[in-house]
């Protein structure tokens, strides 16, 4: 990569298109991971008794905290390489940003709190599935309030702290919770058994169903949100292409309705991961080449050269080995999980 | 002018998340480092003791972990909220060095943080060390990047500004290792080992005057003490040295520290009390020693030494906050200092277990560590102003363009959630330490759910599911893989 550029600390484009692919990478790693640990959390309710609790939180326990922590380096690393996207991105989902940090606040604190108390637990098992409804509704509002579009001057954003509501916000807010909802379920499915797993396929089924509802509105709505949007998607022939995406989810949402009928221990949740990837991809064409959509692309809000290729050489070395150790992680707590959980 | 408010509550939002936050990391670096030497002395020496400090302690750490999980995942968002301008022109420098914390310290301690606290069983002693190593280094690798960035908004280095007024790299060896850096590192690092040795010296004190004298409240008791007695003086040093260093750099923060609103041309004094008035720009009833403030920072009684009466008042910090923060953070550090001498002068005479006084002074200490970092924290932070990035960013052109009712909605909501929700855990961790440690201690969350519901006492339900089995994991019947 040009010595150059980095010598006069002006942006590079190859490194900036490298970098909006680590970051999509982050975020979608984000979504995978701590999407069905919050999906968990908002099922939470659904299971009254205290053993059916412990079983639940402890398939999330040792997770959770790693999985949040993709959301640690997605802030961290769009304000180092994108420093003009998060310094207007994140002004204008203030209200949405802040009521995710509380939700995620209480979720996290319920995972310890709740062993330490008797007359407490109920408040803090109530913590836990609202925060996690919380954090996962106002994730989704934040993704409708981008796509919605944002109002920006200059190198500020200028609009209010209410903007973000819509009908459109919300719509992204209840399918994001679904989504996640669908994930929890069958990460349950893969981690319990007997009547417990049984009654995650039955939840997996009504999620799964919202899910797709929800998958279908907001693929309606989006193209109608921006004139750029609809030519995306629609223009005459790159309509081959884009009209895989609902395509493919129309196959991937009848594999994991048939899966669920066969009572497969693994696909539900594989299967809802792919559904992800596809919403993921049609986000994308709906969006680039903007970071914030139709003001700042992926150019524009570049920093430095210097400051991307100095993470870079960090992120290249660094989250192959994440990747390992995380992954090293999950095939300790591999397997079933009982009532006494991994101890 | 509503701006000015809205800048003054986004600093008041800061420094209350931050006030909260920063206990938690102290606690976690101190604590981690100090679950590492236990359990590599149990590793070593076979003594169950070492075991059960180790199980008394790692229930403790996994509480302030959390909340110092949750409590810095608001930070990290907070630069974009209430500070946008700052994070648009130093996010090419302070971003990328946040996102390092993130990449080393934060994966490694979450990676590790399940198998240390579920997992030995599971992984054996061996591996089981090396995850407590490993989220040991984490705690340790996240203090050295978090303090190169807030030392660089000290000290800036390395850096050149662009056409868009963005600060931007020109060496990265320069940024990371800038000149304030490596003095608040230690200055920091030592701080957090004091602090809980304090913590730790305090909970054993507590029992040792409760007659609850097991072995391993003895062993903890002369473990903390040992670190107050060798590390106290040791953070004196540092601290001295950190201040000549700011002196250097930043002599402005120094004038308001020492109270000194003019100018000393003969010899500068040693303002010990007195009250700054900053409006007048003069210390009121000030008790001082003459030339003492010249000897201290310049080694000379006669050194001439500038005050703000030399600075423009618009760059002036506000002295009334950081005359006093200071002045406690130095006498608390003075009476951790005695309590030291005083433990290694009972400990020499064979009087370190049964000396009342000396017990009762550890516990009256406990938290003293904890309110110097507070303390110092506001002296630096508060001394850097009215600028972010020190002489280059001012303060009130850094914040986001955020009307004043939100920003002062969320710090309502921040601080009743904080409140509730950090009073209930610091809570648990005082109800965790109320009981003291003693053979056979339970693991975090050994039957949790069988001790709740009060049918069996967790040790003795299964002898192999204590912490100390030495049985590979793979003994254990493996749990049925899923089959599609």
């Amino acid at each position: 990569m040009s010595a150059v550029a980095v010598a006069v600390g002006s942006p590079d484009i190859v490194l900036s298109y490298v970098w909006a692919g680590i970051i999509a990478f982050a975020v979608f790693g984000y979504i995978a991971m701590d999407g069905f640990d919050l999906g968990i959390g908002m099922l939470f309710a659904l299971f009254t008794t205290e053993q059916d609790r412990t079983h639940v939180m402890n398939s999330i326990a040792p997770m959770w905290d790693g999985n949040e922590t993709w959301l640690v380096l997605g802030g961290g690393a769009l304000m180092a390489v994108f420093p003009l996207a998060y310094a207007v991105l994140i002004p204008a989902l203030y209200t949405p940003l802040i009521a995710m940090l509380i939700g995620l606040i209480f979720r996290g604190v319920a995972f310890e709190f709740r062993w330490r108390t008797h007359r407490g637990k109920p408040y803090w098992d109530a913590g836990f599935c609202l925060g996690s409804t919380l954090a996962a509704f106002m994730q989704g509002v934040a993704l409708g309030a981008v796509l919605q579009g944002i109002h920006v001057q200059g190198r500020h954003y200028a609009g209010g702290w209410w903007d973000w509501v819509s009908p459109f916000s919300v719509l992204t807010g209840l399918s994001l919770m679904a989504g996640y909802a669908t994930l929890g379920a069958g990460w349950l499915i893969l981690k319990t058994e007997g009547e417990l797993q049984q009654r995650a396929y039955r939840i997996a089924r009504g999620c799964g169903i919202a899910l797709f509802i929800g998958m279908v509105a907001v693929s309606t709505a989006t193209p109608f949100l921006q004139n750029r949007y609809y030519q995306r998607w629609f223009a005459w022939p790159t309509v081959f292409a884009t009209a895989q995406v609902p395509l493919l989810v129309a196959i991937v949402t009848a594999l994991f309705f048939y899966g669920l009928h066969r009572r497969w221990q693994r696909a539900p949740f594989l299967l809802t991961v792919a559904l992800f990837v596809l919403a993921y991809l049609g986000l994308g064409i709906s969006i680039y080449p903007y970071l914030v959509p139709e003001s700042i692309t992926i150019r524009a809000a570049a920093a430095p050269a210097a400051s991307q290729l100095f993470l870079l050489i960090g992120t290249a070395v660094l989250v192959p080995i994440i990747l390992c150790y995380t992954g090293y992680a999950y095939w300790v707590f591999r397997g079933k999980v009982g009532a006494e959980g991994y101890h | 002018m509503p701006g000015v408010d809205a800048v003054l509550l986004a600093r008041a939002q800061w420094a209350f998340t931050m006030g909260f936050h920063i206990v938690f990391p102290v606690i976690s670096i101190g604590l981690a480092s100090y679950l590492a030497v236990l359990e590599g002395l149990w590793l070593t020496t076979g003594q169950e003791v070492y075991l059960n400090l180790y199980k008394y302690w790692i229930k403790i750490f996994s509480v302030t972990f959390g909340m110092g999980v949750v409590s810095g995942l608001v930070m990290s968002y907070q630069f974009g909220s209430n500070w946008s301008v700052f994070a648009d022109k130093a996010g090419p420098i302070v971003g990328p060095l946040m996102a390092y914390e993130v990449l080393t310290a934060f994966f490694l301690e979450s990676g590790f943080l399940g198998v240390m606290l579920f997992g030995l069983k599971r992984v054996g002693p061996r591996l089981h060390f090396i995850a407590t190593l490993a989220v040991a280094l984490g705690t340790l690798l996240s203090a050295f990047w978090i303090l190169s960035a807030n030392s660089w908004m000290q000290t800036p280095a390395g850096f050149a500004i662009n056409a868009a007024g963005q600060f931007v790299p020109r060496s990265w060896l320069h940024i990371v290792f800038n000149p304030s850096f490596p003095y608040r590192l230690v200055h920091m690092v030592l701080a957090s080992y004091l602090s809980t040795a304090l913590i730790v010296g305090g909970v054993a004190a507590w029992h040792l005057l409760c007659h609850r004298e097991t072995a391993e409240v003895r062993r903890m008791f002369s473990m903390a003490l040992w670190m107050a007695t060798l590390l106290a003086p040791l953070q004196i040093i540092a601290g001295d040295q950190h201040g000549l260093n700011t002196l250097k750099y930043q002599p402005v923060k120094i004038m308001g520290v020492e109270g000194h609103y003019r100018s000393y041309p003969h010899g500068a004094p040693l303002v010990l009390v007195g009250i700054p008035e900053q409006r007048a720009g003069r210390m009121r009833d000030a008790l001082e020693i003459p030339k003492l403030g010249s000897l201290i920072l310049e080694h000379r009684l006669d050194a001439p030494l500038a005050g703000l009466d030399s600075v423009p008042r618009q760059d002036w910090p506000y002295v009334p906050v950081i005359f006093w923060t200071f002045r406690i953070m130095v006498g608390l550090a003075f009476a951790m200092l005695a309590l030291g001498l005083a433990s290694l002068a009972l400990r020499l005479r064979g009087r370190l277990y049964v000396h009342r006084g000396l017990q009762r002074a550890a516990l009256v200490m406990a938290p003293t560590g904890l309110i110097a970092v507070i303390a110092g924290w506001f002296t630096t932070e508060v001394g850097r102003q009215p600028y972010t990035v020190y002489h280059l960013l001012r303060t009130a052109q850094s914040a986001s363009p955020i009307a004043a009712p939100a920003v002062i909605s969320s710090l309502a909501t921040f601080a009743v959630v904080y409140f509730v929700v950090f009073g209930a855990g610091v809570m648990f961790v005082l109800r965790l330490m109320r009981r003291p440690p003693h053979p056979g201690e339970v693991p975090p969350f050994e039957g949790a759910p069988h001790r709740s519901a009060g049918i069996t006492p967790a040790p003795a339900v299964h002898p192999d599911r204590t912490l100390h089995t030495h049985a590979p994991a793979q003994s254990a019947p493996r749990p049925q893989e899923p089959v599609p």
